[in-house]
């Protein structure tokens, strides 16, 4: 059973999730996308994929306008149609349990309630799970007033409707369709159960305290914000989806709750964003820091020390949720692919890549997170210094960068002043813990990395650090390196780095990671606009005290939002639509750092 | 002397009690975690006295335990009944058993479960739990299968391990 209509825009699409999985909901009312138990488990909504790969759609059968929007300061979405005889209105979130009542809860519970607002407007429902992404059709068996059981299945799953479906067999989906008058509403919940007997939830006025539980859950988390800066709401809205992304059960946060969302269309560059990757959730919890969640960053760091002891001290770039280290790539061949982006992958084999700059971020992160009131333990401690002692042995190493070039590993400049970075973070550290490191050397090692950078990462002719010794290319990381401290805002060498990147990867007003006509990345194939470069941009220009120019462009690229105030991996440099995986915390945590930095120097 | 001897029978009974409360467990909770059933005693005890999922698991555990031992001295008494014992018959009454317990205490649960819906009424506020249904199929049509090939399991040990004096 086909979803329905093409492939939405990727910005036609909204999440909505339970900090244990999430879902995208496009604006015809229909979840494209939801894996289960976990994020990083198979899908059983997959249309956003291939469009046979599982729906459950509710929307107006007529014509109709469409206008989104989140229930403020939540991930509760509201979808409104405005058709000629009325307007409808369709209300999705995944619930969140009322942990202070001792009441039985499904795994995972997608509640949907359809509402006519005004006039009186046709309705039809299409559900059409497809589990193991999109391999499995399942049956459905009628459980008298229980609703519709899944079967043939290795997991409970119940569908319960307040609008009469039916078993509609050549499709393999429910079906059905009702008129609705002005004021009436109908609920429909989705339970999932992995092992165990299904919680088969209530509908009517309990499903009515389940969703305004569910509101007030995220309204409070919201209302734990300590920022009170310009782009409040923007602002909000990317921590709302860093929340999200944060797993409840173990404190990672992953990168993006989809795969293979192409970076552009019909491209090869399809991977699997739904880890942890070092990087990122350094930078999030550091977010996280900054608008005063010390919990969150707790609970990651904590993640963070234990769940990496597997691979300890050498750190992979990613780890899935639970810090399961073996990531393999796979292919699957029966997804079309996001209008015909092929290949899809799951699992993702840039996990054992070497990558310098993460031992950078994470050092930094922790040293940020001591600076707001945090501690290590003496483990902890040990493990840091542990970390130190592998960063002497590997910063002289050419690695495969930031951006996970799938070609031979090189000299990156970024990659080597991150080392710095952890370096001189662990002595900062090692003063305050009293952790066993050898000051001596650290403070060596930490000289010759500059002194090598200065002498071979930068250009004289073109006035910029480059990405890679001897190079003339640039890459848009290298605006990092003022964040990290490793120079200053507005030191020559960054202004010159700044500018030189403004110039050559530019396009349309949009900046890319690194130019993709050379072969950069191992890829031949043309990229769209990085987006978190670009508010990287936007933060770099801050701190060097060009308050105007930054503000400028901040703005600008807070108009490349979809509707509802979300970003993908990129920016369509034609489109200005969002394109890549969806959506990505990695740039909703650089526009946080951007808004900040804005904050910090206007209030200076 | 007799004394003695009795005690030995006790703790006979409560060692083989254990060791086959756990290889059944083991057999049911493998069939849960490999997809082939979603039958969870344990929880299904739990949640008859507890509506927090966490606290019901271990409530429950703890009671199944307890069922598990009750349920060994009930096999030695049926042992000593009929004066013998083995692993064919403890493997008969353990199927016995299971299948006793599939079709006619589970499909019971309805009525006596505080925390089970029906499908009579659907799920009301408090009654949320799926109901088994004939041989608890809706926990899987694997079900049947695994639950009387592990209280086998439990019956073909107690009757391999007890012996009559």
């Amino acid at each position: 059973m086909e979803a329905p209509g093409d492939f939405p825009d990727v910005g036609d699409y909204a999440v909505i999730g339970n900090c244990r999985t999430a879902a995208l909901v496009s604006n015809r009312g229909s979840v494209e996308w939801m894996c289960v138990p976990t994020f990083s488990d198979a899908s059983i909504f997959g249309a956003v994929l291939d469009r046979e790969a599982g729906h459950f759609a509710i929307s107006p059968v007529d014509e109709a306008r469409v206008s989104r929007a989140y229930v403020p300061c939540t991930n509760v979405l509201q979808t409104t149609w405005e058709t000629a005889t009325g307007k409808l209105r369709l209300t999705d979130c995944l619930v969140l349990p009322d942990e202070r009542k001792p009441e039985l809860y499904p795994q995972h519970e997608l509640l949907r309630r359809v509402e006519c607002a005004a006039g009186e407007v046709e309705v039809e429902v299409s559900f059409a799970p497809r589990y193991d992404y999109g391999r499995s059709r399942p049956r459905y068996a009628k459980r008298g007033k229980l609703g519709w059981q899944l079967t043939g299945c290795s997991f409970g799953a119940m569908l319960v409707s307040g609008i009469d479906l039916a078993e509609d067999r050549d499709r393999a989906r429910l079906y059905g369709r009702v008129r609705l008058k002005s004021g009436e509403a109908r609920w429909l919940s989705f339970a999932y159960d992995q092992d165990e007997a299904s919680i088969i939830p209530p509908l009517g006025e309990e499903a009515g305290t389940r969703l305004e539980s569910t509101i007030s859950w995220w309204k409070g988390w919201c209302a734990q914000c300590r920022y009170d800066g310009p782009y409040r709401n923007e602002v909000m809205r990317s921590a709302l989806v860093l929340k999200l992304l944060n797993c409840a059960t173990s404190g990672a946060v992953l990168a993006a709750p989809t795969t293979s969302l192409p970076e552009v269309a019909g491209g090869p560059r399809n991977w699997d964003y739904r880890y942890c990757w070092i990087r990122d959730s350094a930078l999030v919890l550091h977010a996280f820091l900054r608008l005063g969640y010390l919990d969150e960053a707790e609970g990651f760091l904590e993640w963070l020390l234990h769940a990496t002891r597997l691979t300890w001290q050498r750190f992979q770039v990613m780890y899935d949720i639970y810090g399961e280290v073996k990531l393999d790539e796979k292919v699957l061949p029966h997804l079309s692919g996001y209008r015909g982006a092929k290949p899809v992958r799951i699992g993702n084999a840039a996990h054992d890549q070497l990558q310098l700059d993460i031992y950078g971020e994470l050092m930094a992160t922790v040293s940020r997170y001591v600076e707001a009131g945090g501690t290590l333990d003496a483990v902890e401690g040990a493990m840091l210094a542990g970390v130190g002692r592998h960063v002497m042995k590997l910063w002289r190493l050419p690695d495969q960068g930031i951006w996970e070039t799938r070609r031979a590993p090189r000299m990156h400049t970024f990659s080597k002043a991150m080392c710095w970075v952890a370096l001189d973070r662990l002595r900062h550290l090692a003063e305050k813990f009293k952790m066993p490191i050898d000051r001596a050397r650290v403070d060596a090692d930490c000289d010759a990395i500059r002194a090598e950078i200065e002498e071979q990462g930068y250009n004289e002719e073109i006035g910029s650090y480059v990405a890679y010794y001897g190079g003339k290319e640039t890459d848009a990381s290298l605006l990092l390196l003022a964040r990290y401290g490793y120079r200053e805002p507005g030191h020559p060498r960054m202004e010159g780095t700044y500018r030189y990147i403004a110039k050559v990867l530019c396009d349309n007003g949009l900046i890319h990671r690194y130019r993709d006509d050379t072969g950069y990345d191992g890829f031949a194939a043309p990229e769209n606009a990085f987006a978190p470069c670009n508010f990287w941009a936007a933060e770099y220009l801050a701190n060097a005290g060009h308050y105007d120019e930054a503000q400028k462009l901040f703005e600008k690229l807070c108009t490349y939002a979809n509707d509802v105030g979300l970003f993908a991996e990129e920016i369509g440099t034609r489109t200005g639509k969002p394109v890549g995986n969806f959506p990505q915390a990695f740039t909703h945590v650089s526009l946080i750092s951007a808004a900040t930095a804005l904050f910090q120097k206007k209030t200076a | 002397m007799a004394l003695t001897q009795t005690a030995a029978e006790i703790a006979a009974i409560l060692i083989w009690g254990f060791a086959a409360t756990a290889a059944l467990s083991a057999v049911m909770f493998g069939a849960q975690r490999m997809g082939y059933s979603r039958l969870s005693l344990p929880f299904l005890i739990g949640t008859a006295f507890t509506g927090d999922r966490s606290a019901a698991q271990a409530l429950g555990l703890v009671f199944y335990l307890l069922g598990g031992w009750l349920f060994a001295f009930i096999y030695y008494f049926i042992f000593a009944s009929i004066g013998r014992t083995g692993w064919e018959i403890g493997l008969l009454i353990g199927a016995v058993q299971g299948a006793v317990l599939l079709v006619m205490m589970l499909p019971l649960l309805p009525y006596v479960h505080p925390r089970m819906a029906s499908e009579y009424e659907g799920p009301i506020r408090g009654r949320r739990l799926q109901p088994p249904g004939f041989l608890a199929l809706n926990y899987g049509y694997r079900t049947p299968l695994t639950t009387i090939a592990a209280h086998a399991l439990y019956g073909l040990i107690l009757g391999a391990r007890l012996t009559l004096t």
